[in-house]
């Protein structure tokens, strides 16, 4: 028992890479569905071949060969079934890697053959945080969020992907499949969720310091939630009502905040860094860095380099108690 | 004697792994810090006149505070006034002729509270630690930075080569002011 412990151990750890809300293995809509298919298809046809390939080996190395007499004589019959063995090995693999490649073109194709979706996101990449940009062709129904998709389920989403800075990758595994996002390119993704659930995506390419803590989330909901979901997202910031969170909102305008972030229905205008409008309403902060709520808001507030060294929030120096109302007032833009 | 060799070769290549420190978070307390680059006695609010430290050196000898400092330069759209440091309805930033000075305290300055004919005061709008970036930055438009430490990289088009191929200048850092410059100082 004691021998196999540590075994015991890890063997349940690897499975627990098999499913969960970032995984490939778990697909949740049909473009995840061809890849964990393809996935498959490759570890039978691979394993298989590795089995084989090992079961020749022992044999080979089991097989006993009578001592030979004069070494450098030829057996012709021994010769002529060696080659024919070799023949067929070598014409196995070139049929096992066209078959591999047949699939896999076939996958690709029905990948990237999807037709026209129903709704269209631009998704940018930034160090180190996502923006994402709701199309319509009315502009002012179009609006600009972060971190966080909200698909509806059974429909097929494009996704057109860009980056602000660097190279980074949109990768969310039980959705789709991992795309590049290029500076001064637009590269497209079509992913599309089968169920209701909440799914984690990461950034897939290293892009710096805080590449790990790059993450977006995915919430796929049933058709009438989304179109609720989305109205909220369009309208502008409720102004706030209570004594303490208009104080919060006093101090976001007076300080460096609007030189960078956005809080649409108000002055702060800034675009470079993400959307608060609506970051009451979000189920994490600073790309899936924190759980949302007031104490993480101050938390981030009062000390992001020390949550996300590097991060391009800096550090805004507040009184004591001016970081409450601010955490307040903006855990309430619902 | 032979075993010497390597031993003093690997403590040449040890010598790599000291790395330069990337400073990202200065201390959080509220009001320390502020101002402590003021120079003329007229400038708005509170804090000490006349500091002339060397405060700007851990800035501008500093890859990572200049190449954030380039990053903050176009995101605080100074790009839309001084363009890529080459000017447009700001005064040029990369040539050595300055009307209120080229030394790092008074770009500061420039910065943090403007200057009369038409540059905005970004005092309460970006934070202390962020304006000596930028200064620092602007400094290395003129090579006034070492060369191992400036920017090297454009993502946009620019009118000249990245800051650490800049042909170095002559480091004049006072030159001529022109007559519209003389204003109050
Ligand atoms: C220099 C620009 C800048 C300033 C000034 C700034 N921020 Fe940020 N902020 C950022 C960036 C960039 C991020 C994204 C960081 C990341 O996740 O890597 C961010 C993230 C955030 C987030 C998390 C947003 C999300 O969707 O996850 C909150 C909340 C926030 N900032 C609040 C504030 C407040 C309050 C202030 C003023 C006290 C402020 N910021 C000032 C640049 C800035
Ligand atoms: C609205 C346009 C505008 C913006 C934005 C702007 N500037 Fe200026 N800047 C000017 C003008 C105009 C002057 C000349 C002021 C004068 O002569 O009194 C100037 C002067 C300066 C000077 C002094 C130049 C000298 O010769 O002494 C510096 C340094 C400077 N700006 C840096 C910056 C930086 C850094 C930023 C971004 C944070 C910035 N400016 C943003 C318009 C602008
Ligand atoms: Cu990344």
């Amino acid at each position: 028992m004691r021998c196999c412990r540590p075994a015991l151990l890890t063997a349940p750890l690897l499975l627990t890479a098999c499913s969960g809300w970032q995984s490939s293995l778990d697909p949740q809509g049909p473009q995840a569905d061809f890849l964990a298919g393809l996935f498959w298809v490759f570890t039978a046809a691979l394993t298989a071949v590795w089995l084989l390939t090992m079961a020749a080996l022992i044999v080979a190395l089991l097989r006993r060969q009578s001592a030979r007499t004069e070494p450098l004589e030829l057996d012709p019959r021994a010769e002529r079934g060696m080659a024919r063995a070799v023949g067929a090995a070598a014409a196995l693999t070139l049929l096992v890697i066209v078959a591999l490649t047949v699939v896999s073109y076939g996958a690709q194709r029905a990948l990237f053959s999807g037709g026209e979706a129903p709704l269209t996101l631009q998704v940018k990449g930034h160090q180190w945080w996502w923006e994402v940009t709701y199309e319509d062709p009315l502009p002012s129904r179009q609006f600009t969020t972060a971190n966080e998709i909200h698909v509806p389920v059974g429909q097929p989403v494009n996704i057109k992907l860009k980056s602000a800075d660097v190279i980074h990758s949109f990768w969310v595994p039980n959705l789709a499949g991992k795309m590049d996002a290029i500076p001064g390119r637009e590269n497209r993704l079509v992913l599309q969720a089968s169920k209701e659930g909440v799914f984690r995506g990461q950034c897939a390419e290293f892009c710096g310091w805080q590449h790990a803590h790059m993450g977006i989330t995915v919430v796929a909901h049933s058709l009438e939630d989304f179109a609720r979901w989305r109205e909220s997202q369009i309208s502008a910031a409720e102004p706030p009502d209570d004594p303490v969170r208009k104080r919060g909102m006093q101090i976001f305008l007076s300080k460096p905040c609007v030189m960078c972030h956005q809080i649409r229905g108000t002055p702060a205008a800034g675009k470079v860094a993400p959307d608060l409008t609506h970051i009451g309403s979000r189920l994490h902060i600073a790309a899936g860095t924190l759980p949302n709520g007031r104490g993480n808001l101050a938390a981030w507030i009062v000390d992001a380099q020390g949550i996300k060294p590097g991060a391009h929030m800096p550090l805004i120096k507040l009184e004591a108690e001016e970081v409450e109302p601010l955490a307040r007032y903006l855990e309430g833009l619902k | 004697m032979k075993r010497l060799l390597p031993i003093a070769a690997a403590l040449v290549f040890l010598s790599a792994c000291e790395r330069e420190d990337r400073e990202f978070r200065p201390s959080p307390v509220a009001g320390g810090g502020d101002a402590a680059i003021s120079l003329s006695s007229i400038a708005p609010g509170p804090g000490p006149a006349e500091t002339r430290g060397d405060t700007g050196k851990a800035y501008e000898e500093n890859a990572y505070h200049l190449s954030e400092g380039k990053r903050l330069f176009a995101w605080f759209n100074c790009k839309g006034c001084h363009a890529n440091g080459g000017g447009g309805s700001g005064p040029a930033l990369m040539d050595d002729r300055w009307i209120y000075g080229g030394e790092f305290q008074n770009i500061v300055q420039s910065i943090r509270e403007g200057r009369p004919n038409g540059m905005p005061s970004f005092r309460g709008k970006i934070p202390d630690e962020l304006i000596m970036q930028i200064a620092a930055y602007v400094r290395s438009m003129g090579r006034h930075v070492p060369m191992d430490a400036a920017p090297g990289r454009n993502d946009d088009l620019m009118p000249r080569p990245s800051e650490h191929r800049l042909p170095s200048s002559p480091a004049v850092t006072r030159g001529t002011v022109p007559p519209s410059g003389q204003a109050p100082q």
